[in-house]
């Protein structure tokens, strides 16, 4: 007989409830705070090149959330999103990927973007909107993305990507490929609609998503205990039928080893895996946000010893992979590499007037093309109104 | 050549589109094996198996984002929303996400192919919950394309246009018409393009303008007028978004008048677009002030739905009154 309400029945003739924190995940630890591996824990295979790749996107990542971070107090960028404390969350994660396993981010993924290629000079296009940039200077600075390097242009409502990646992976899978879906979002996001929506539609339907949640501890100025009362956010994983997995988000290590075994369960089986890191959003939620008004400083202090890079350094240059010296000249030189990107691409003109109708439609409808028309004739009148468009219109 | 109403025109564009590319994939709640609450995609799963026709959990904005990732990985999947009164659940997936797929990536991603069929509007009393028809909410966002059918003929080309489009599209279907609707359609594929309006009815005197079931309405309405001697140009829009003004414009510049029937209420209704567009471009022709026959600014009636909808007799008695104005 078939069992019509899914559900395991195991019978009792005594009323009891099942306790809502009768779950407890641990978290896989690999990496100490002093760059040496947990006795009893084994370092994931990982060669030199691969490592020294991982390290080189973080701490480009690093000194580019700095550096930008600046340009926007300066005021020349609008807005900036940092994701220090977490770049080993990303960059660890990415790392276990194939180059065309498609990447779903949130908007504080940049570490995942910089390991896949994306090269400075397409960070700098993005943050100022040139047209040089990719998606045509129409979104927000962080809002990358990139057909190219697997990488889903990011949208900024909340937890959107999640049901996206649980179609998109089906897709993969029906057409036979050998890839997975990465789905990255924060704590705050799984309260979002549609992250029950897409965890539960890849778990029907069987869909390869390693859907990714980045648990910082802040939704802004929310912290995580008045976001939800579960144990984090992995125990909800349970509840979909889907396998979970949660790690310490500031150890490399642990999140390349849990992505890589979460990637292979994945295609594997069709199954979505759900991954949970533990880390800290150390810095302000945007450059429009100021933490002092909701955290101590003792509790980023606390947090601060808890440093990605650092450990992975440790690691590297105990394992004869890094010299330090030359790893500290090639920050400094990555400092004026970027500044000087970033000259270079606040020079770059904004797109040109065509791209305000472009791409709304594969083909601008007729009434687009009447509206530029008109709009063109407007600024033709008042072209000093207008001077990004005016000069070099046809 | 077949007879066939409009669930076996819909049926059979699905099947056809379905044979052609092994890329187009239907589902939504009750899709699958049951071939939908109405039976719109009936035999799909048993001829192309349950990866490609299959029931989902009941969760629009689900339905609706897993639509979008399938479409940006390149297929083309049709989904169906049960109820057009139940995608608001979807209005975020669709409003900022499907519509603004291709235009925030610069073109780097698009979900092209996707088609989300709802069944819309009144008539099988169906209450408030059952008979909405909110195309103008959707008509109001960039990036969408709008089609409604008027009979089985205009939904298989219709629904065939909008699968082979290169941008994503609502395509909502008069479910009062499902059965109620039928005529001759060609077996084999065609399509009826996106964003024309059809001239169904050459007259002189005044143009009648609606889409979807109201068709049927406004040709009621039109003999009634013909029976008193008034020449009515009918005129089905077909597509409400891009829609067809040069079609409108060229009919209203010769009657001079324009009335205007939709289901949904007055108060922000697609007419009201019209009606501004058309009074710009052909100012100098009109005769009498466009008129618009919709329905009441209330949510949407069970026991008075005859009371409330715009019917033949209140469309009969506008172009009367733009007539006599």
């Amino acid at each position: 007989m078939t069992n019509p309400n899914n559900a395991t029945i195991s019978t009792v003739h005594t009323a009891g409830f099942t306790s809502g924190h009768a779950l407890q995940i641990p978290t896989l630890r690999i990496l100490q705070d002093d760059g040496t591996i947990y006795p009893g824990a084994v370092a994931p295979e990982l060669d030199k090149e691969t490592a020294l790749k991982m390290y080189h996107s973080m701490s480009f990542i690093r000194v580019l959330d700095e550096r930008m971070l600046a340009a926007q107090r300066q005021g020349r960028i609008s807005f900036y999103m940092q994701c220090l404390g977490e770049e080993a969350a990303t960059v660890g994660s990415a790392a276990a990927l194939d180059d065309k396993d498609m990447i779903m981010a949130q908007y504080r993924e940049q570490g995942a973007l910089r390991y896949r290629g994306f090269s400075l000079e397409q960070f700098m296009n993005q943050l100022f909107s040139n047209e040089k940039d990719l998606g045509k200077g129409r979104q927000m600075p962080v809002h990358y993305g990139s057909k190219d390097i697997y990488y889903m242009t990011i949208s900024s409502p909340l937890g959107t990507q999640i049901p996206q990646a649980a179609g998109y992976a089906y897709a993969q899978k029906l057409r036979g490929l050998s890839n997975v879906t990465i789905c990255y979002f924060g704590e705050g996001a799984a309260s979002e609609g549609d992250f029950h929506a897409g965890l539960n539609m890849a778990a029907v339907h069987k869909a390869p998503v390693l859907f990714f949640c980045r648990n910082n501890g802040y939704a802004i100025s929310t912290p995580a205990n008045e976001q939800f009362k579960g144990d984090g956010i992995a125990c909800r994983a349970v509840g979909y039928g889907m396998k979970a997995i949660r790690v310490d988000g500031a150890d490399i290590l642990a999140v390349y080893q849990a992505t890589k075994m979460a990637r292979e369960y994945a295609l594997e089986t069709n199954e979505p895996v759900l991954l949970e890191s533990i880390a800290y959003r150390l810095g302000a939620h945007s450059s429009s946000d100021d933490p002092s008004g909701y955290r101590s400083k003792e509790e980023e202090e606390h947090w601060r010893k808890n440093d990605p890079i650092s450990r992975f350094r440790l690691w590297l240059l105990a394992k004869g992979w890094l010299d330090d010296e030359a790893d500290k000249a090639q920050i400094e030189a990555l400092r004026a590499e970027i500044l000087d990107a970033l000259k270079v691409a606040e020079k770059v003109a904004k797109p040109g007037i065509e791209h305000l109708i472009s791409d709304v439609y594969a083909e601008p409808i007729p009434e687009l093309e009447r509206q530029l028309a008109e709009l063109k004739a407007h600024i033709r009148k008042y072209p000093d109104a207008y001077p990004i468009t005016s000069g070099r219109m046809s | 050549m077949a007879k066939m109403n409009m669930l076996q025109a819909i049926n059979n564009a699905l099947d056809l589109a379905m044979a052609k590319d092994s890329t187009v994939v239907c589902f939504g709640e009750d899709v699958g094996h049951f071939g939908g609450v109405f039976r719109a995609t009936s035999k799909l799963q048993e001829k192309y198996g349950k990866d490609r026709c299959f029931n989902t959990p009941l969760t629009e904005q689900g339905i609706a984002g897993f639509a979008n990732g399938m479409a940006s990985q390149g297929m083309k999947p049709v989904a169906e929303i049960q109820f057009a009164d139940y995608i608001f659940p979807a209005f975020d997936q669709i409003v900022n996400e499907t519509a603004k797929f291709r235009y925030r990536s610069g073109n780097e991603f698009n979900v092209g192919g996707l088609v989300f069929r709802t069944p819309y509007g009144g008539g099988i009393a169906g209450g408030h919950y059952h008979s909405q028809s909110p195309e103008a909410y959707f008509a109001h966002t960039p990036g969408l394309k709008i089609a409604v059918p008027r009979d089985p003929y205009q939904a298989k080309g219709l629904l065939l246009a909008s699968i082979a489009s290169e941008d994503p599209v609502i395509f909502f279907e008069p479910k009062k018409l499902y059965r109620a609707s039928t005529g001759e359609v060609p077996e084999e594929y065609y399509e009826i393009p996106l964003g024309v309006a059809e001239v169904m009815q050459e007259g002189k005197d005044v143009t009648v303008l609606a889409w979807g079931a109201q068709i049927e309405i406004c040709q009621k309405a039109i003999e009634m007028a013909a029976a008193q001697g008034i020449s009515c140009e009918l005129i089905d829009l077909r597509s409400i978004l891009p829609w067809d003004v040069e079609t409108v414009v060229k009919s209203v510049t010769k009657t001079g008048r324009l009335v205007i029937n939709h289901e949904a209420p007055l108060t922000g209704g697609f007419a009201g677009e019209i009606a501004a567009t058309i009074q710009q471009r052909c100012f100098l022709h009109l005769e009498s002030p466009i008129a618009r026959v919709c329905g009441l600014d209330t949510p949407y009636p069970l026991a008075l739905e005859r009371e409330y909808v715009a019917d033949h007799l209140k469309t009969f008695e506008a172009i009367v009154a733009s007539v006599k104005f």
